[in-house]
């Protein structure tokens, strides 16, 4: 079913009066500043607009109608009672330059998860303010370019990073305007430790690790590679999207890592709003503390006060207008409150018990798996190299596929190094009986395949929409409705 | 265990499967040295529901302050209740990134409309899909003509938000860019086109042109962006897209207009939220589309010919370009795109028009009232949209304070940021006031200044 854009839905000269006081306005002082036009805005009754946004939202599969197994996403359930803590009137409210007198409540929830983080990373100090994963890891490079500045080291022009890194590493460095040094992986996933020594020396400003790294393994020989990066006066980032694996179990601050950023909707269980708002968290050891991004909330005494770049003469500065995503942080404090001390390692536990029983199943069922002696961390890999030179069949069919059997498909061609790979993250807040369904049609699938690999090669069959020509949405551009 | 769906037996047959005696053995790859031995002493034991909601609501309650007259970039305005009834449906709030288009069609389009409605807004050829907010966006803006015009000189007025300036600062500091900070007049409050004078002939790459100005003032945008294009600059609009409804579209500056759109777009629809979480739109010409940052949606067609939306131009994006992308921004602030595309349908051009109006009949009346107190001035003389400056006989902290004593939350403080303004305000009235509320701030404020 297609809808029609709310453009077309349009009448010329309707309203919705309820909405707008229609008293009398005299903007005669201004005229000189005025626009002529009338905005080329939809003309939509308030009834047409909800069931337009309705019927969209309803095309949509999400965390709360599919099971959603996107790898390296972390798609687990987002409690409605974190939702509704974060949308109290008193917190929607606040305007965020509120005198401090009017700002103790909110400066406490988000003064205590400062702590939460840093106890849960490892690390000293916390800085709230990035406003998502990529954010926080611009800061976390930035600092580290602060680090070295300040001390006079300006022949660090590199970032190192492996080449299973998730795509904003690099793209994060080059922000930094740093040039990007990838090394290889080993067969058995971890990183190529001849390589990295080959690699650091003078130049190197910092290494760039996920660790369970995107392949869903843990980097086993970690305290080795701190040594060789420390040694030569390199620093060591912790991309923290994939913390879900270590939650309450390790700490990159332990692992020798001097900074790290957290998505606090991918681990702590905030929405994902189909791309965003989300929230990016900085933690640092003592190496980095002075940099640390501003505002971040101290108390002194009894009360709790927003520390300015003129508390932090070396604060890499400011990220955004304001303090980043507050309602973001108070769904993530409410969610640790809700979980507590004991809490948050089941989830690491039970996060690694689904993934790895997946795998087993998948496994055991003909799949091939690329690092078969490796545990799991959170998430895995599964590689149809075999079945595409076989029936055809390549992962995009078989992501593609599983939307027909009401199964969100897993992360598909990232690793990039691992061919036909599809990323499959269950999450902690996925059943037993939920995983062995989709492993169940995961089987299926691959029958059809072997059967009538045109029916998984022309999938979705079911979805609101064909498979969808992507070349001709680049070639034949149309990103904005225009009246014809 | 909050959330996680597992019986006892489920458990057992999962370890079983996997010929494990306990979970324990799952982290056997993480060296014995590493592994956390004891609690999180920090994170409390954990509350039920009801109690954590009981907290949350001590908090927020002991945060209520009075009528907001604080604008300085967050805006209160009225939230239509569609709204957030819509976006907060599961469907929207918890999917992911479309990456999947065909189980993404709702978002895709969502994002598509929303596409369209800043473009035509702004009178601009194309849009993104978000950035994480006005200042982020702006500081994107900066770095995509820079790139574009391969100069390192941005002038940036210091009627520009201190907030944007430092995120400018911040974000750019890596590139080493020259950013020359213009000053104002003091009399109009706003750039005026005599004192560019003494950068024309200058490698510049871009000027940054603030509608309205951090003190509400209208800059004379006409004039500057002809002068920025004689330069050979690019013109970048930092704009507030409602009073965009009322006033020239940035497209529509001068001669050739304005080439790159920027601002905040929370006053479409996000709660004042202590700041976050809002949005940054970014629009511009088509000449540098290969260079915008972000995700973009475009239309097209599945293979029985039926229209259908998916993610494009991803050439320039970090998970396909990596360390040659034009940003690293993966996440945006999609959820709320989407409230403002439902904000500016339920308005409409008209609506959104009135709102704007309201806004400025606002904070005119007041601005009228205000000053008429005794120790109160108003600082500027050029036309304002609906913040204002006032200069006050009495320091603005100890003003402020006891106006929120009297319930009034009084506006911002720019004593800090502009010492040479002396003790100034900026005050802010948008269509949420009411004549009552006008009036109680002004025989509060009179009160205060007579004491």
């Amino acid at each position: 079913m297609t809808i029609p854009l709310i453009f077309d839905v349009s009448h010329s000269g309707c309203k919705t009066t309820s909405l707008v006081e229609q008293t009398k306005t005299d903007v005669s002082d201004i005229k000189d500043f005025l626009r002529q036009d009338k905005p080329l805005l939809p003309e939509v009754s308030e009834l047409e607009v909800v069931r337009h946004f309705t019927r969209l939202s309803q095309q949509n599969f999400s965390v709360d109608t599919h099971f959603y197994p996107l790898g390296s996403c972390t798609m687990k359930y987002n409690s409605r009672a974190i939702h509704k803590a974060a949308s109290l009137p008193g917190f929607l409210n606040r305007h965020p330059f509120a005198l401090d007198n009017f700002s103790q409540g909110i400066m406490a929830c988000l003064y205590e998860l400062q702590n939460y983080l840093a106890n849960i990373t490892g690390m000293q100090a916390v800085s709230l303010t990035p406003m998502a994963g990529a954010q926080g890891e611009f800061a976390g490079v930035a600092m580290i370019r602060a680090y070295h500045e300040s001390r006079g080291d300006k022949e660090r022009s590199e970032i190192i990073v492996p080449d299973a890194a998730h795509g904003t590493n690099p793209a994060s460095a080059m922000m930094a305007n740093y040039a990007v040094r990838e090394i290889p992986t080993l067969a058995d996933g971890d990183v190529d430790l001849e390589a990295l020594k080959a690699a650091v020396g003078p130049k190197t400003a910092a290494i760039m690790l996920t660790n369970p790294s995107t392949l869903g393994v843990f980097e086993r020989r970690i305290e080795e590679i701190a040594k060789i990066v420390h040694n030569v006066g390199g620093l060591l980032y912790y991309d923290g999207a994939n913390l879900n694996a270590i939650l309450g179990k390790a700490r990159p601050g332990d692992m020798g890592f001097d900074v790290i950023h957290l998505n606090l909707h991918k681990t702590f269980g905030t929405p994902h709003g189909g791309g965003g708002p989300g929230s990016g968290p900085v933690a640092v050891g003592k190496t980095l503390l002075p940099f640390l991004p501003i505002p971040i909330i101290d108390k002194k005494g009894d009360r709790y006060v927003s520390l300015t770049e003129k508390d932090r003469p070396q604060s890499i500065g400011r990220l955004s207008a304001f303090l980043g995503n507050v309602g973001i942080m108070l769904r993530a404090y409410a969610y640790i409150r809700l979980l507590g001390r004991q809490g948050l390692p089941r989830v690491a536990e039970y996060a690694t018990l689904n993934a790895n029983y997946l795998m087993k199943v998948l496994v055991d069922a003909g799949f091939t798996v690329p690092y078969p002696t490796r545990r799991a961390s959170h998430e895995f890999i599964v590689s149809l190299k075999k079945e595409l030179q076989e029936c055809g069949t390549s992962a995009k069919d078989f992501g593609k596929r599983l939307l027909d059997y009401g199964f969100h498909a897993p992360t598909t061609y990232f690793p990039v190094l691992v061919a036909e790979c599809l990323l499959i993250e269950p999450t902690e807040t996925e059943s037993k009986q939920e995983i062995d369904a989709f492993a169940e049609v995961m089987i299926k699938i691959l029958a059809e395949a072997k059967s009538d690999p045109n029916k998984v090669k022309t999938a979705p069959h079911t979805m609101p929409v064909k498979r969808l020509d992507d070349v001709k949405a680049a070639r034949e551009l149309d990103i904005v409705w225009k009246k014809k | 265990m909050p959330y996680i769906p597992h019986t006892e037996q489920d458990k057992q047959a999962m370890l079983a499967a996997l010929k494990i005696q306990s979970t324990d053995a799952l982290f056997s790859e993480i060296p014995e040295t590493l592994r956390l031995k004891g609690e999180l002493k920090e994170i409390p034991e954990a509350l039920s529901e009801a109690a954590m909601l009981r907290l949350m609501e001590e908090r927020s309650e002991q945060d209520k302050a009075g009528l907001c007259f604080i604008g300085a970039g967050a805006y209160e305005h009225n939230i239509p209740s569609v709204i957030w009834d819509i976006v907060g449906r599961g469907e929207y709030l918890t999917a992911y990134t479309p990456y999947q288009a065909e189980a993404s069609q709702g978002t895709l389009q969502t994002i598509y409309e929303y596409q369209s409605m800043m473009a035509n807004l702004m009178r601009l050829d194309l849009s993104n899909a978000s950035m994480y907010d006005g200042a982020s966006a702006l500081a994107e803006a900066v770095l995509m003509a820079t790139r574009s015009k391969q100069k390192k000189t941005v002038l940036i007025p210091q009627t520009l938000s201190p907030f944007y300036r430092q995120t400018i600062q911040t974000i750019t500091h890596p590139y080493s860019l020259n950013l020359v900070e213009v000053p104002f007049s003091m009399q109009t409050g706003r750039i005026e086109l005599a004192d560019l004078k003494a950068y024309e002939g200058q490698e510049i790459a871009a000027l940054v042109l603030p509608q309205p100005n951090f003190f509400g003032v209208l800059e004379n945008i006409d004039a500057l962006t002809d002068w920025a294009h004689e330069q050979k600059a690019l013109l970048i609009a930092a704009v507030n897209p409602l009073a965009t409804a009322l006033l020239k579209a940035p497209g529509t500056w001068g001669k050739d207009g304005a080439d790159i759109a920027v601002g905040d777009g929370q006053p479409l629809g996000s709660p004042l939220s202590s700041g976050g979480p809002y949005f940054g739109f970014m629009c511009c010409k088509k000449d540098y589309m290969r260079q915008l940052p972000g995700r973009i949606v475009g239309r097209t067609v599945d293979t029985e010919g039926k229209t259908g939306f998916v993610l494009t131009l991803q050439a320039r994006e970090q998970h396909i370009r990596r360390a040659k992308a034009t940003s690293n921004i993966c996440s945006n602030q999609a959820l709320m795109a989407t409230a403002a595309t439902i904000y500016m349908s339920l308005l409409g051009p008209e609506g959104m028009q009135r709102t704007a109006s309201l806004c400025h009949d606002n904070a005119k009346k007041l601005c009228e009232s205000l000053s008429k107190i005794k120790g109160v001035e108003k600082i500027f003389s050029a036309p304002f949209f609906h913040e204002f400056v006032l200069k006050l006989s009495q320091p603005v902290a100890i003003v402020l304070a006891k106006l929120a004593e009297a319930g009034i939350q009084g506006g911002y403080d720019l004593s800090g940021a502009y010492p040479t303004l002396g003790n100034a305000l900026l005050v802010c009235a948008t269509e949420t006031k009411t004549d009552n509320d006008l009036n109680r701030y002004s025989e509060a404020l009179q009160q205060i200044l007579r004491g």
